[in-house]
């Protein structure tokens, strides 16, 4: 073996170590910014369009409800949102919604297993961030999409197909380093 | 008030170790016979700041403190005393504690028994224990001090996790720690030989029974883990591929071959750069085993905190050690001249055998473990790497490991001969391959059990006819042959028992390749059977413990109409954690293991779910597992490291090669 082989093989183990403590730390800054959950299971709907729904309104709401139909071709990307009043992530997550809302990101909310009256109390203790809001009292919409826990969140691009699925309270920082990006992303 | 004098015993040993660290290594390069004798004291002094500290953590436990959040966060006044303290080192600040005060007393035991080393190579080993303790100490005081107050008191603890609150979890750990830490001085005994850049025979004595306490450790630990998981998880298995668990596998794995490799620096002056690079990576695997537990980078069903901001400090502790370490590695390691050479068929050549074998089934275990991690970054995509892949990637590793094992330590150093050592284990073979057939005819054709008994057979034949060999057994008379086994080294007897112990743990996961279960909805008085036993349900009634409440089910087990054994499978509900844990209910009589889980039951029909299971030979799992250890032991018990190691200039005038 000549002098430089040995000297490059002696080497290998420092390369090998910096490589993976490289890879370590980005796979910890992707965790810290939820880009990477090692708990998380991708949501078998992306890049396909939602299951089939019809969901009654919340009465009282003053806001109209949606179908599937309503999701399919709206010119820009939006926000599907599954919450409850009875969630306490959700009142972490409420002040991004109504944040995306006021910049005109049309958010449908659907209110998961929640007392109408109850999901009532909590839009005007909070405000209602929803352009649409649909109810589902029974959860079964829910296991359509695969929901597993409030709040959810799917992104849908342009066309209305499912790009993105948000298991967990979306964040400031989800907001600003994940969902800011997809929607410009998706916005064409 | 005991809180405060803990945390101040902590921010001491940090101080201490700091000292450890600069005067004896500056000590060392400047040859100031002063300065290097601080080392010893400094290790002393340390240990007994670090042994208070915990004392102090414990106490806290024990009269459940409510103003100390590390208590109310994982204890409970209504936990019996002995899992309160117990609890001391279940949560990630309290284990952190337990980890560094074995490293201080590694660190004492070292200046303590380490009186015949060198002053210089002593003095480099402390500063790098004391520079090892000075990160997790740092790690510990900055992000995870233990003894934080919080105000106003709170009125009770939120107590430990359920599963937790048994004796498993009281072993588990500090036996698992004190293998991974033992590693930490072999690494050190590795940093300290590049600064000096030599390894000798003296160098290898000690390195060999650090390595060999940190295995028989880390293997008892692995083993009660596991144990820990069959009785107390009740899904009837025993190794899940769990992250957590390879993590502690990996270094075990390396400790393995580092173990071996230590032999032949000892002996034969050879394979130093390959040893000393197996002493880094030995401790860089366990500080990667603490990375993954505590940074929650994957998904497991361990885990301590998921804090990505701690993982992102004990990698950074991670990268300065194990990349500082092969730098100094990339340009000392040249320095390292082997004398002893060797012919690739000799002991040594089977060791180098041994050596990649080992180290590749590393290599598998270590990319099944991270590969999802490294999938999501590289590719995006989601992945599990489940059973299948480290059970087929492994198995045509482990094979041609069992058959090498059992050849090594029949063959003579510096060079062997093929037909002397198939002389001394034909018969063994042939114990091997009947073994096979008449496996696989008791079990019904079940090839791969099959295969598992033949190797099982063939270790265990392999270890005995070596011990027979050096005893010359077959050769002479009983007398003289018990004279020869009372003269042999302990090592050598060390060697066989643990080279069998791996042959009882290979015919234990063979037998439970034929474990069978059964799930039955039974009311009481009805009866299954399984196995050829009746199990009989007598009836379901509620209990009452300290902190829980209990369904507790009476099974009485009867094997042609005679009771052999009540067995008493529990639900136990604790309110305070509304979780439930299963109490499984086991009858071993050492060949299986009659194993009773019960399962929900039905109000309305009175019928309960009861999950049974017949673990054929599942018990020798853990007992091979055990008698490795015992091996350890006893070789560590070996006159020549009870004498430790002589000065250079008479180890260097011994290290000839030895009828061994």
């Amino acid at each position: 073996m000549t002098p430089l082989s040995r000297r490059l093989l002696l080497a290998a183990p420092f390369a090998a170590a910096a490589l993976g403590g490289a890879g370590f730390y980005t796979a910890l800054q992707r965790q810290r910014t939820g880009a990477y959950n090692p708990r998380g299971v991708p949501s078998a709907l992306i890049g396909q369009a939602p299951p089939a729904f019809d969901l009654p309104p919340v009465p009282e709401s003053g806001v109209e409800p949606f179908a599937a139909a309503d999701l399919r071709g709206l010119g820009q990307p939006a926000l599907v949102n599954f919450w409850a009043s009875w969630c306490v992530p959700c009142v972490i997550e409420h002040p991004q919604l109504m944040a995306l809302s006021r910049q005109g990101v049309p958010v449908f909310g659907i209110a998961y297993k929640d007392k109408p009256a109850d999901s009532l109390t909590f839009l005007r203790r909070h405000g209602n961030p929803f352009r649409r809001l649909a109810q589902d009292v029974p959860g079964r919409v829910a296991i359509d999409w695969g929901v597993y826990g409030v709040p959810e969140s799917y992104l849908l691009d342009a066309q209305g197909i499912i790009r993105w699925r948000y298991a967990g309270p979306i964040t400031p920082e989800v907001l600003e380093q994940d969902l800011r990006i997809l929607l410009a992303r998706h916005a064409a | 008030m005991i809180a405060e004098l803990g945390h101040f015993a902590l921010a001491l040993a940090l101080v201490l170790a700091l000292a450890q660290t600069i005067l004896p290594l500056l000590g060392a390069e400047l040859r100031n016979g002063r300065m290097m004798a601080t080392a010893a004291p400094l290790a002393l002094g340390q240990c007994l700041a670090l042994a208070s500290a915990f004392l102090c953590l414990m106490y806290a436990y024990a009269i459940n403190d409510t103003t100390v959040a590390n208590v109310v966060q994982n204890s409970h006044s209504a936990k019996p005393m002995l899992y309160k303290i117990t609890g001391t080192w279940g949560n990630h600040e309290g284990s952190l504690i337990l980890w560094v005060m074995i490293l201080g007393i590694c660190g004492a035991a070292v200046s303590t028994f380490g009186r015949d080393l060198p002053t210089a190579l002593r003095a480099r080993v402390l500063g790098v224990l004391g520079l090892i303790s000075v990160g997790f100490l740092a790690f510990t005081i900055r992000t995870s001090n233990p003894f934080q107050r919080i105000w106003p008191p709170a009125p009770d603890g939120q107590g430990l996790n359920p599963i937790l609150q048994d004796i498993g979890l009281a072993m588990h750990p500090p036996l698992l720690y004190l293998g991974y830490v033992g590693y930490a001085v072999t690494f050190a005994f590795a940093i300290a030989a590049l600064i000096e850049g030599r390894v000798d025979a003296a160098w290898g004595r000690w390195v060999r029974p650090w390595s060999l306490a940190a295995w028989s450790f880390l293997t008892l630990g692995i083993a009660l883990g596991s144990w820990w998981a069959y009785y107390e998880l009740g899904w009837g298995g025993y190794w899940f591929w769990d992250p957590v668990e390879n993590a502690s596998l990996l270094p075990w794995l390396i400790g393995t071959a580092l173990l071996h490799s230590a032999i032949v620096v000892e002996k034969r002056e050879a394979l130093k750069t390959w040893t000393i690079l197996l002493a880094i990576i030995a401790f860089g695997m366990s500080l990667l085993g603490t990375f993954l537990v505590r940074s929650g980078v994957l998904n497991s069903v361990h885990s301590f905190a998921n804090d990505p901001e701690r993982g992102l400090f004990i990698l950074g502790l991670l990268m300065f050690y194990l990349a500082g370490a092969f730098l100094l590695f990339a340009f000392r390691a040249r320095a390292m001249i082997p004398t002893g050479i060797f012919a690739p068929v000799s002991r040594e050549g089977a060791i180098v055998l041994n050596n990649l074998l080992v180290c590749c089934i590393t290599a598998v275990v270590f990319v099944g473990t991270l590969w999802p991690l490294f999938a999501d970054a590289l590719f995006g995509t989601k992945v599990s790497v489940g059973p299948p892949f480290f059970n087929s990637a492994s198995f045509p590793l482990v094979v041609p490991l069992l058959l090498a094992m059992a050849a090594g330590p029949l063959m003579p150093w510096k060079r062997a001969q093929f037909m002397p050592v198939v002389m001394k284990l034909w018969w063994v073979a042939v114990i091997g391959f009947a073994a096979f057939f008449v496996a696989l005819l008791a079990s019904g054709q079940k090839v791969l059990p099959a295969v598992g008994f033949a190797f099982a057979a063939w270790v265990i034949g392999a270890a005995f006819a070596d011990i027979a060999d050096r005893t010359a057994l077959f050769r002479t008379n009983l007398g003289n042959a018990w004279n020869r086994a009372k003269g042999l080294p302990r090592a050598a007897w060390g060697a066989a028992i643990a080279h069998a112990g791996i042959g009882i743990t290979a015919a234990g996961i063979a037998g439970m390749g034929l474990a069978q279960e059964r799930l039955a909805s039974l009311a009481p008085g009805q009866s299954t059977t399984l196995a050829g036993y009746e199990w009989r349900l007598e009836e379901v009634r509620d209990e009452v413990g300290p902190n829980w409440t209990a369904r507790r089910a009476t099974i009485t087990l009867l094997r042609d109409g005679a009771v052999v054994r009540v067995m008493r499978p529990a639900r136990r509900f604790f309110p305070l954690a509304r979780q439930n844990t299963t109490e499984v209910a086991i009858h071993t009589n050492l060949i299986a293991d009659l194993y009773a889980v019960i399962g929900e039951e039905d109000a309305a029909s009175g019928r309960a779910v009861i999950r049974l299971h017949y673990n054929f030979l599942a018990p020798w799992i853990w007992l091979g597992a055990g008698i490795m250890a015992l091996g350890g032991g006893l070789s560590l018990a070996d006159r020549r490291v009870r004498v430790s190691a002589p000065n250079r200039a008479t180890a260097r005038a011994t290290t000839g090669p030895r009828p061994a």
